[in-house]
C-alpha cells in the first residue's frame, strides 16, 4: 500500500526523475520544482490532445461517410426511385421490392425475436437464482451473440432452407434474422428489467401479488420503454444484415412483390452488393447503388436515431 | 401469546380457503416460471443447433481430405478438376485482416473510451457517445460499399497500386467496425471505477493523467481486455466488408497491399454457385466450423477474463 | 404473532441470532437499535421478504395465529396478504393514485368497479389522505409529495385488509410536518392492527410505540413496555444506546 502510494506521487509517469536519490525525492514531493510541474502538466495536456484526436477521427469517418453517401445518392432519390421496381436489367428505375423486401425481413424477425427475446430477459432477471444453470445461459446468449453473420447465414440455410423446407423465403430469412437479433432483444429487456427499482417489486409482493402479478402488473409496464427501445435497436440491426440473408431469403431479382411469406424476396442490403459487385453495369448503375445505400442507411440510422434520443429521454425522467 | 381475538369456526374456514386457494396459485406460479425457464433456454439451444448443423453439412468433407490437409493445405481450388480444398490461404487472410484492424482499431476505441470516460465534458460526452452508436449501427454492406467506391480508388492512386481493393483496405473498414465495441465496452468499465479510487489518487497529488494511467486503467483493465478481444471477434466474423474489399485473391499475403480473401468471403461468394451437398459445399460448411471456432474462442477467452478478474469496484465489495 | 428463537442467516453471517419476541394486536411495537443491528432483516422476516434474497436463509419459527409461516405448506402469496408493509422510502407504482390503492384488490381478483371505489376512498381516509387527493385520483402518483406518497403507500397496504402492519423506517425519507402526519396515523390505526415499526429515530420510537426492543448485532438486547425502556432499561447496554452513548 505505501509502496504504491509513493508510486502515485512520482511526477511525471513516464520521466527519469524517478531515478533520483530517495532523499531529494522526498523534498520533491514536498516541494515540488517549477519545471517538473510544467512537464507533468504539458506531458498531460498533449495525452488528453491525443484522446481528443481519437475520439474526433471516429466523429470524422461516419462524418466522411456520411458525406459521400449524401452527396452521390441524394440525386438518385426521387419519387420513382423509391415506389418502382428495377427495369432494364436492374439498371434503371427504382427499389421498391428491396424496401418491401427489408421491411419483411425486419419485422419478421423482431415478431421471432421479441417475444423470446423478453421471455427470456424475465427468466433471468426476475426468476433466475445465481448458479451454474444460469451462468450456462449467460455464456450461451454472449456466444450467440458473437456468432459471425456468415455462419448464422450457413445454419439458416442447413435448418429453415433445407431442413425444415421453407426454401428461399421471406420465413427463412425472418428466422436466420431473428435468431441472430435474439441477444440484442435479451440485453436491452435485461437492462430495461434491471432499471425498474426492486421497491416496486416489494410493494407488490408486500400486498399479497403472486410473482407473475408483480412481473404482468408493475414490471413489465415500467420496463416497457426501454424494451420497445431495444425492439427498435433490433429492427435497425435485422434491416442492415446482408450475410445472413444471403443463402435464405434474398434474391437477385425478383419480378413481382411478395405474397406470402413463403416467397423469396429482394432486400436492400443485399441489393447494394449484387448492384456493385455482380450488376450488369457496375460502372453505369453507381448512383443507383449510391441511392439504395443512402435509403439503407437512412432507415437503419433513422431507427437508431429514434431509439437513443427516446433512451435518453427515458433516463432523464428516470433521474 | 395469541395476536388475533377469535380464533372461532369462521376463522378456521377462512384459513381452510386460504391454503386451498395458495396450493393451486404455487402451482400456477411454478407452471409460469418452468415456462420461462423453457424459453430461457432458446438462446443456447440455437446455439446448439448452430453447431449441430454446421457440423452435420461440414464434416462429410473430410472422408476427402484429411482435416490437416484441409487446415494446413496451400491450395484453394474447389472447382478443378481434381479440386483442392485447402484453407491456409484463407485462414491467413483472416488472421492478417484481424490482426491490422486491431492495430488500428484498439489505440483508437481505447483512447476515444479514455476520453469520453475521462475528459470529456458531460455535454460532449452525450453528444459523442451516440456518435459511436450510430457508427456501430452503420450496415455492413454500406460500409463496404464505402470502402469499394471511395477508399480503393483513393489508395491505387495515392499508393500506386494494381488494386486498391487489399487487405489494408479491408483492415481499414475493419478497425471502423470494431472501434464502436471496443469504445463502448472499455467505456463501461472505465466510468465504473469507483471514484473513491480516482480521488484518492487525486488527492495524493497525482495529475489527472498520472491517476488515468496508474489507478484508472489498471482498475478497468479486465473491462478492456474484455473489450478488445470483442472487437477482434467482430472483425474476424465480419463478412460483407472483407467480401467486397479485400481482393478475394486466394494468396497467402507478403504485403499489407496484397488482395486477400479470408473464410466469410470465401463463404459468401461461393456458396451460391457451390453444388447443393456437393464437396464444394461441405468444404464451405467446414470452413464456417474453422471460423465458428475462432470466434468461438475469443469469445470464451472474453468471457472468462471478464469473470476472472472481476472489476475492482463497488460491486466486488 | 411471534418469533421464536429466530436465525437469519446471509449466506454465512448470521444477522439475527436467537430471536424470540411476541407481537400483540392493538399495539405498537418499535424495534430500535443501531444500523446493520437486524431490525430491518427483523421485520421482513415476518412477511418472508427475505425470501427474495439469493443465499439467505431462516431458522426458527415465526408464528402467525400459531401457524408457522416458514413452514413449507405455507402459501407466501396468501401471508403476505395478512400481513401489509410500508417501506423506508415510499414506492408508489408509476401508476395513477386510484390505481396504486386498487392494487392489491385487482391481484386478488376483484374488479368490480363500485367496490373498488368505494374500497380506495375508504382506504385513503383510513390513511388520512382523501381530503388531499379525492379529486386528483388519476392523476399520477409521482406527481404527489413524499408525505402523501407514504401515506398512499399505507392507504394501499390498508386496502387489502391485512391484520399487520409492517413499517420499515417510514419517515426517514421524510420532512418534520411529513413525519408528525405518520405518526398520528399510526396512532389511529393501532386500534385495528398489530403495528410493528422500525425506526433508527428514539424520539420517534418513544412517541408511537407501546412496547419497544432493542436490538444489537443480531440480538433482541431487551424488549419492554416503551416507557420502562426508555426511563428504566434494566441494562447498561439499553442505557447506553439510548441516552446516546453509543451507536
Amino acid at each position: 500500500m505505501n509502496e504504491s502510494e509513493t508510486t502515485l506521487m512520482e511526477p511525471g509517469a513516464m520521466s527519469s526523475s524517478a531515478l533520483k536519490g530517495a532523499e531529494k525525492e522526498q523534498n520533491d514531493m514536498i516541494k515540488p520544482s517549477h519545471a517538473r510541474e510544467r512537464r507533468r502538466r504539458v506531458f498531460q495536456r498533449s495525452a488528453f490532445g491525443l484522446f481528443r484526436i481519437a475520439a474526433a477521427v471516429n466523429g470524422t469517418a461516419l462524418a466522411i461517410i456520411i458525406y459521400f453517401l449524401v452527396a452521390r445518392g441524394w440525386r438518385a432519390i426521387n419519387w420513382t426511385f423509391l415506389t418502382q421496381p428495377p427495369i432494364d436489367s436492374m439498371t434503371k428505375g427504382g427499389i421498391l421490392p428491396c424496401i418491401i423486401g427489408t421491411l419483411c425481413l425486419s419485422m419478421g424477425a423482431i415478431l421471432v425475436a421479441l417475444p423470446i427475446g423478453v421471455a427470456s430477459a424475465i427468466y433471468l432477471n426476475e426468476y433466475a437464482r445465481p448458479g451454474r444453470v444460469l451462468r450456462v445461459i449467460r455464456l450461451g446468449i454472449n456466444n450467440l451473440a458473437g456468432v459471425p453473420s456468415i455462419v448464422f447465414g450457413l445454419f439458416g440455410l442447413a435448418l429453415f432452407v433445407v431442413l425444415l423446407g421453407f426454401g428461399v423465403s421471406i420465413l427463412s430469412g425472418a428466422l436466420t434474422l431473428g435468431a441472430m437479433t435474439l441477444p440484442v432483444i435479451i440485453g436491452a429487456s435485461e437492462e430495461a428489467l434491471r432499471a425498474v427499482p426492486d421497491t416496486y417489486r416489494e410493494a407488490s409482493l408486500g400486498l399479497g401479488a403472486t410473482k407473475w402479478q408483480t412481473i404482468y402488473r408493475v414490471v413489465l409496464p415500467a420496463a416497457l420503454p426501454g424494451i420497445l427501445t431495444g425492439a427498435i435497436l433490433g429492427i435497425g440491426r435485422a434491416a442492415g444484415e446482408t450475410a445472413p440473408i444471403m443463402f435464405t431469403a434474398a434474391v437477385f431479382y425478383s419480378p413481382s412483390l411478395p405474397s406470402s411469406i413463403f416467397d423469396e424476396i429482394m432486400a436492400l442490403p443485399y441489393h447494394i452488393y449484387v448492384l456493385a459487385t455482380a450488376g450488369t453495369e457496375i460502372e453505369a448503375t453507381r448512383h443507383l447503388q449510391y441511392g439504395t445505400a443512402l435509403v439503407l442507411i437512412v432507415l437503419v440510422l433513422g431507427l437508431n436515431l429514434v431509439a437513443i434520443v427516446y433512451r435518453a429521454r427515458l433516463r432523464r425522467r428516470l433521474g | 401469546m395469541m395476536s388475533f381475538a377469535g380464533t372461532g369456526q369462521n376463522q378456521i374456514k377462512e384459513m381452510d380457503e386460504f391454503a386451498r386457494k395458495g396450493r393451486g396459485r404455487q402451482r400456477r406460479e411454478r407452471a409460469i416460471r418452468i415456462f420461462f425457464f423453457c424459453i430461457a433456454l432458446a438462446s443456447i439451444t440455437t446455439l446448439g443447433l448452430i453447431v449441430v448443423f454446421l457440423f452435420m453439412e461440414g464434416l462429410p468433407i473430410f472422408a476427402k481430405v484429411s482435416v490437416n490437409d484441409f487446415i494446413f493445405g496451400r491450395y484453394w481450388y474447389p472447382t478443378d478438376e481434381p479440386p483442392d480444398f485447402g484453407i491456409f490461404a484463407l485462414i491467413m487472410a483472416s488472421l492478417a485482416v484481424t490482426t491490422v484492424a486491431s492495430v488500428i482499431s484498439i489505440p483508437l476505441g481505447v483512447l476515444t473510451a479514455l476520453y469520453l470516460a475521462e475528459v470529456a465534458s458531460a455535454r460532449i460526452r452525450e453528444l459523442v457517445k451516440p456518435i459511436v452508436e450510430l457508427l456501430a449501427a452503420l450496415p455492413s454492406v454500406v460500409i463496404g460499399f464505402f470502402g469499394m467506391v471511395v477508399v480503393a480508388p483513393f489508395l491505387q492512386e495515392v499508393f500506386d497500386l494494381p488494386t486498391g481493393l487489399n487487405l489494408f483496405n479491408a483492415s481499414l473498414m475493419l478497425a471502423f467496425m470494431s472501434i464502436p465495441t471496443i469504445c463502448s465496452i472499455s467505456e463501461d468499465a472505465i466510468f465504473s471505477v469507483p471514484t473513491e479510487l480516482k480521488e484518492a489518487s487525486l488527492a495524493l497529488g497525482a495529475t489527472h493523467l498520472e491517476t488515468i494511467v496508474r489507478v484508472i486503467v489498471p482498475a478497468s483493465i479486465s473491462g478492456i481486455a474484455t473489450a478488445i478481444i470483442l472487437g477482434m471477434s467482430r472483425a474476424i466474423g465480419e463478412t460483407m466488408v472483407v467480401l467486397m474489399v479485400a481482393g478475394g485473391a486466394t494468396l497467402i499475403p507478403s504485403s499489407l497491399f496484397d488482395p486477400v480473401r479470408p473464410m466469410p468471403a470465401s463463404i459468401a461468394a461461393e456458396m451460391a454457385e457451390a453444388p447443393f451437398r456437393g464437396d464444394h459445399y461441405y468444404a464451405l460448411f467446414a470452413t464456417g466450423i474453422v471460423l465458428f471456432i475462432f470466434t468461438l474462442l475469443f469469445n470464451v477467452v472474453a468471457d472468462h477474463i471478464a469473470h476472472k478478474y472481476r472489476q475492482v469496484g463497488a460491486a466486488t465489495l | 404473532m411471534k418469533t421464536t428463537d429466530l436465525d437469519f442467516y446471509y449466506g454465512d453471517f448470521p444477522a439475527l441470532e436467537g430471536v424470540s419476541l411476541d407481537f400483540y394486536i392493538n399495539r405498537v411495537t418499535a424495534l430500535i437499535g443501531p444500523s446493520g443491528c437486524g431490525k430491518s432483516t427483523l421485520l421482513r422476516c415476518l412477511n418472508r421478504m427475505n425470501d427474495l434474497i439469493p443465499y439467505s436463509r431462516a431458522e426458527g419459527k415465526v408464528l402467525l395465529d400459531g401457524q408457522d409461516i416458514y413452514d413449507p405448506n405455507v402459501d407466501v402469496v396468501g401471508l403476505r396478504r395478512r400481513i401489509g408493509m410500508v417501506f423506508q422510502k415510499p414506492n408508489p407504482f408509476p401508476k395513477t393514485v386510484f390505481e396504486n390503492v386498487a392494487f392489491g384488490l385487482r391481484v386478488n381478483g376483484i374488479s368490480k368497479k363500485t367496490y373498488l371505489a368505494n374500497r380506495v376512498e375508504e382506504s385513503l381516509n383510513l390513511a388520512a389522505l382523501w381530503d388531499e387527493v379525492s379529486d386528483r385520483l388519476d392523476d399520477s402518483a409521482l406527481g404527489l409529495s413524499g408525505g402523501q406518497q407514504q401515506r398512499l403507500c399505507i392507504a394501499r397496504a390498508l386496502a387489502v385488509e391485512p391484520e399487520v402492519l409492517l413499517m420499515d423506517e417510514p419517515c426517514s425519507a421524510l420532512d418534520p410536518i411529513a413525519t408528525q402526519k405518520i405518526e398520528e396515523l399510526i396512532h389511529q390505526l393501532k386500534s385495528s392492527y398489530t403495528i410493528i415499526i422500525v425506526t433508527h429515530n428514539m424520539q420517534q420510537a418513544a412517541r408511537v410505540s407501546d412496547i419497544t426492543g432493542f436490538f444489537y448485532l443480531g440480538k433482541l438486547i431487551e424488549v419492554d413496555d416503551t416507557d420502562t425502556i426508555f426511563t428504566r432499561p434494566k441494562l447498561q447496554q439499553t442505557e447506553d444506546y439510548i441516552t446516546g452513548r453509543f451507536g
